[in-house]
């Protein structure tokens, strides 16, 4: 790459100006708010707030809901990221091969990630509604219960199925390009060596793909935590009950819905150290890890 | 070690026609060299014998045993790869044991070749290395050992040198020869470099747009090559081609720049006038007085020999190859022993002999 060396100091600055004011007021600010709020505890009204040092982290942390909301998110998550990688790794390595229209295939298979999560919420309800949706009615009527409204399980791999379903397109992406980056004459190779098709996959695809699996891994993991709470507000809201509540749910519910500001912050700070670890795990990870 | 059969072999990209009907028979430890510039069909020859590619028509036969319709892993052969193709998320070790693990080979086996292939080619350091730490030579090795422990009846080498620095090409060059010679291995070797086609093969194959266009011993071909495409192709540098005309009952020739030459080994058969094409290669000319005067454009002084490049007065272009230095005059009288023509028609380049 070229480097470029700047006279001065005035210049550089100027161009860096309108990042770092747009990380200041969007990321940073709130980011010291949401600290600082969290070690508040506020009437409801706003009128008076008195400083509570660590306890809404004390006394989050002891909350059976949080613990309840915490295991949500472990499972949600890990489906979520086991179901979108599973099925994208599977479409990809269809599309690898030469197939008949193979760009009309692949062109398809990455339109659903231009789909608002609440569109594709609706779109799910539609199908799975108990009494108008497609799926749903004919569930019933070949005799399965079927009503995510009432079952929490169910409800639970609804919201699962219909967030992997968004992030399958951009898995999708990845392990294709990460596919068609082996070279040829590696799998040739492996072809006169004697390892037949599903060989190949085990042994040589799978390895050569670990990196860009691992960055998929985080990258759903970090998705399946913050960016499904449209999924969640429209199909579920969190029911039935609490069963489908994560915990950004959790932090939206505490602050918008009951007004307990303190607690929420509290709860998003923790949210914001664990995506925090998750993303210093895979900067590690990447400078370690061997580049093939 | 077996012999290999090649019988009408066709291959066709939809309308494009890659090879018209190949034919070759490869003894049991034979080393044959598949030459040709690039786009000849050499590689896809040899892509359609590992089995990567399928055959449009006609028959492969290893050790007998028709081939044809069956997988890579079936045809007990091994290939050596233009950019290596070693697994690179395995170790060297690793690399060359793959094959064996997947036939299921006992342990105490798989170790036993690996040690003695990786003895054999000098790189028994480099066990535990992965590929990216290794240099191109030291790759060529490891892939040379992956072959070499499977054992098989053929090798195939699909340029295996032209990614090596020119030096290290020479080297490796005569190391896999030796090798091969060792191990007895009947072995297809693809390239597109003539030096390595002559040192490296019992017999060539000069492949000219999907045609095998000469299978012959190196020497012969040097000697006796088949057609002008062959004549131009082997030999560095390149034979000088002079347009004629049969002369004197087919006794000589009628050059159109100026002599006419009489044929040193017999006549040709063709009327009166036949068109002909006359080859001589550069270090067979002689400077002699009374030959034809060539005004030089270049002339480049190589140490042991000159080369020489100029213009007949036919506005044919000429090069003369020299030992030892040239004298300095800018134009200089060349001559044609007779005893050193080729004879091609001039038409078909088809080579003519008495």
């Amino acid at each position: 790459m070229r480097k470029t060396t700047f006279k001065g100091t005035a210049l550089p600055l100027l161009l860096l100006t309108p990042q770092l004011v747009i990380t200041a007021i969007f990321f940073l600010w709130p980011a010291g708010a949401a600290i600082w709020q969290s070690l508040l505890q506020e009437d409801p009204w706003g009128m008076s707030s008195q400083f509570v040092g660590l306890r809404n982290f004390t006394e989050v942390l002891a909350e059976p809901e949080w613990r309840g909301a915490a295991w949500n998110t472990l499972i949600f998550s890990t489906s979520v990221a086991v179901l979108a990688m599973g099925t994208a790794l599977f479409l990809a390595v269809q599309a690898d091969k030469s197939i008949r229209g193979a760009n009309i295939y692949r062109t398809l298979l990455i339109w659903p990630y231009a789909v608002a999560p609440a569109v594709a919420a609706v779109l799910w309800l539609f199908l799975f509604h108990p009494s108008i949706g497609l799926v749903g009615r004919a569930l019933n009527e070949a005799g399965i219960a079927w009503d995510y409204k009432l079952n929490g399980n169910q409800a639970m791999l609804l919201i699962i199925v219909a967030a992997a379903w968004k992030q399958v397109s951009y898995n999708f992406i990845f392990f294709l390009a990460g596919l068609q980056s082996i070279p040829r004459a590696v799998l040739e190779a492996a072809a006169i060596d004697g390892a037949k098709p599903v060989r190949r996959f085990w042994t040589i695809i799978l390895p050569l793909l670990s990196p860009t699996a691992f960055f998929l891994l985080v990258v759903n993991l970090v998705y399946a935590f913050f960016d499904t709470f449209g999924v969640i507000h429209a199909l579920t809201g969190g029911g039935p009950g609490k069963a489908t509540e994560t915990l950004i749910y959790k932090v939206y519910v505490e602050g918008v819905q009951n007004v307990n500001l303190g607690s929420s912050s509290a709860q998003s700070v923790i949210l914001m150290v664990l995506v925090i670890a998750l993303t210093a795990v895979q900067f590690r990870f990447i400078e370690r890890k061997v580049h093939y | 070690m077996a012999s290999l059969e090649v019988t009408g072999l066709t291959k066709s990209f939809g309308p494009t026609h890659v090879l018209h009907g190949i034919d070759l028979a490869v003894e049991d430890g034979e080393m044959i060299v598949i030459v040709g510039a690039s786009g000849c069909g050499k590689s896809t020859l040899l892509r359609i014998v590992a089995g990567l590619e399928t055959a449009t028509s006609g028959s492969i036969r290893i050790a007998g045993r028709e081939v044809a319709a069956l997988e890579p892993a079936e045809r007990d052969i091994a290939m050596v790869f233009q950019n290596y193709a070693l697994y690179p998320h395995m170790t060297v070790e690793q690399n060359m044991a793959y094959g064996l693990r997947i036939r299921g080979l006992p342990k105490a086996e798989i170790a036993r070749r690996v040690a003695e292939a990786a003895g054999l080619l000098g790189i028994e350091a480099l066990l535990a290395r992965r590929p990216r730490q290794l240099s191109g030579g030291q790759r060529q090795r490891v892939a040379m050992g992956r072959a070499i422990v499977r054992e098989p009846k053929l090798f195939l080498f699909d340029e295996p040198l032209s990614n090596l620095d020119a030096k290290l090409r020479v080297q490796m060059r005569a190391e896999i020869r030796r090798l091969q010679r060792r191990l007895g291995v009947t072995s297809l070797f693809v390239t597109h470099d003539q030096t390595e086609a002559m040192t490296l093969g019992d017999r060539l194959v000069v492949m000219h747009a999907g045609h095998a266009a000469q299978i012959a011993t190196p020497m012969e071909i040097w000697a006796r090559p088949a057609d002008t495409y062959v004549a131009g192709f082997i030999g560095s540098p390149a034979m000088n081609f002079l347009a004629g005309t049969l002369t004197e009952g087919g006794h000589a020739v009628a050059l159109k720049a100026g002599p006419t030459l009489r044929f040193a080994d017999g006549p040709r058969t063709g009327g009166e006038g036949r068109p002909l094409t006359i080859g001589i290669r550069p270090e067979h000319m002689d400077l002699a007085e009374g030959g034809i005067p060539m005004p030089l454009d270049l002339v480049e002084p190589l140490g042991s020999e000159t080369v020489l490049h100029g213009r007949l007065p036919s506005g044919e272009a000429l090069v003369v190859k020299l030992a030892g230095p040239a004298p300095d005059a800018p134009s200089l009288p060349v001559a044609f022993p007779a005893s050193a023509l080729h004879v091609f028609d001039g038409e078909t380049g088809k080579r003519l002999d008495p």
